[in-house]
């Protein structure tokens, strides 16, 4: 069952606020993670490695530093998931 | 220690309390933090033990989601620990690189490294939290303490099983002395309620077995008790030199007047009275005091049939029979690398509050116990300039003894 681009962003600011603390709302498709979000690179894995289980996708180390922004990353798992 | 260390806080998160004041409450009432245990891990991995002592106040209600997500349980403990004893100080603004913490743990993230085995086993190695390694190294809730508080004159973690935290505030003391810093968070924490390390001290049979009647198995010197009751939680003290804390106005609990650490080099796990001995005449050595100034031990007294006896002979040999001896691992369960920081703070607040707490559970004492045990309620302790003992063994042959003196 594929989750529309909304679910999927719902989710990761879910799993953000989860790790980071910070509220759902800060989290838009236009925010960088590094730039908007402060999340450091070991917080990065660790957002890929549950939104990877939530999703049922997977998200190639070599491809986390292209998701620059949290659209990039609902993008990406959009197309992996079908 | 003519250049005193001097207590100016204290934190504590434990079975008996989420903090310093209802632990203290119910440990003067005689209360048991041991229940039963409800998990259900218990019947799916058909645990030996049943029981043990879990903290009062879950770590999950004070601390936030990222705080729970990011650190072990052994950490959070610390932080809470931390948390309280810095407020108690006073959160005072100072120089960083004269803060210190030392913060030990006897066996460090356990739950996150069997909890990512597990994960790693049933998922694959994607599914191994990228977390995982600071999470579970024993150093962690050091450094957790030192992020908390800016502390940047070192962030150190003894590691000597359950003679850890009483190490951690001797260490810390020394640091103070030695002149590196002014002021110094230590203590100690343990999270070790789990299948596992049940299972463990179970096979090496250190723990009670007694599942039918979890509140009574911690009774130290009785002559029926058949082990320890594992507990979990942490206590914290801030160390200062006594200058800087006058300086600053700050309230002083009492001193650290001694310590003594020895090491048996004998046996792995069996303890040594002669390595004990030493440990306790060197602190006194050390405090410049006389045995006759000892009015209170906190013993380490953990309910084993080899150990309690062992300590009470090195006690009497040492002080005679004149201290009021309590056994608070009656009601607290033993915190492993916790327990010689929470007793370190029962013993500040016995001396404060002039009240030895009771030992519970002891109906038939030892019959040749050479000590005098503080049994069922509190005793008055006398007025004027006193110190007190805290004992703190471990497996591994490592023996740390604290005197606390009254200011």
């Amino acid at each position: 069952m594929a989750h529309s681009e909304d679910e999927i962003l719902a989710g990761l600011a879910e799993i953000v606020n989860e790790e980071t603390g910070l509220p759902t709302d800060a989290v838009t498709t236009d925010k960088s993670f590094t730039e908007d979000l402060d999340i450091d690179s070991l917080t990065m894995m660790t957002v890929v490695s549950v939104a990877e289980e939530k999703f049922g996708v997977t998200i190639p180390d070599e491809e986390v530093k292209n998701l620059a922004t949290v659209g990039d990353a609902v993008r990406y798992i959009a197309q992996a998931q079908s | 220690m003519t250049n005193h260390v001097v207590i100016t806080g204290l934190g504590v998160t434990s079975p008996l309390g989420g903090d310093v004041a209802s632990t203290w409450e119910a440990a003067l009432a005689g209360r048991s933090g041991v229940n039963s245990l409800e998990h259900d891990w218990v019947e799916q991995y058909d645990a030996p033990v049943r029981f043990a002592g879990e903290l009062a106040v879950p770590a999950a209600e004070v601390l936030s989601v990222p705080e729970t997500r990011r650190m072990d349980p052994s950490a959070q403990y610390a932080v809470v620990a931390a948390r309280e004893a810095w407020a108690d100080a006073g959160s005072p603004e100072l120089d960083p690189t004269r803060l210190a913490t030392v913060v030990a743990s006897g066996i460090g993230g356990v739950w996150t490294l069997l909890s990512q085995w597990d994960n790693y086993k049933e998922k694959g190695p994607r599914r191994v939290s990228p977390l995982t390694v600071p999470m579970l190294m024993p150093n962690a809730p050091s450094a957790q303490v030192s992020m908390l508080v800016g502390a940047r004159a070192g962030a150190h973690t003894p590691v000597s099983a359950c003679a850890s935290g009483a190490e951690a505030i001797g260490y810390a003391a020394q640091i103070i002395l030695s002149g590196r810093a002014d002021v110094v968070l230590a203590g100690g924490t343990e999270a070790p309620i789990h299948p596992l390390p049940l299972a463990a001290f179970a096979r090496m049979q250190a723990l009670s077995t007694r599942n039918d009647d979890p509140q009574g198995a911690s009774r130290p010197y009785d002559v029926t008790r058949d082990g320890f009751v594992m507990g979990e939680g942490a206590g914290i003290v801030v160390l200062e030199r006594e200058s800087h804390a006058r300086a600053r106005g700050a309230h002083i609990y009492a001193r650290i007047a001694g310590f003594g650490i020895t090491s048996d080099a004998a046996d792995i796990a069996a303890p040594s009275p002669e390595g004990q001995e030493r440990a306790m005449r060197a602190a006194l050595a050390e405090s410049e005091l006389s045995a006759s100034d000892i009015v209170h031990v906190n013993a380490h007294a953990t309910s084993t049939p080899v150990g309690d006896m062992g300590e009470a002979g090195v006690i009497a040999k040492v002080l005679g029979d004149r201290a009021a001896v309590s056994a608070t691992k009656s009601m607290t369960g033993h915190l492993l690398g916790g327990a010689g920081a929470l007793e370190t703070i029962f013993t500040v607040l016995a001396l404060r509050d002039r009240k030895a707490p009771p030992t519970i559970n002891v109906t038939q004492p030892e019959p040749d116990l050479p000590i005098d045990l503080v049994r069922d309620v509190p005793r008055d302790l006398p007025a004027g300039d006193v110190a007190a003992f805290n004992n703190g063994f471990g497996f591994g042959g490592h023996n740390a003894s604290l005197i606390i003196a009254s200011v």
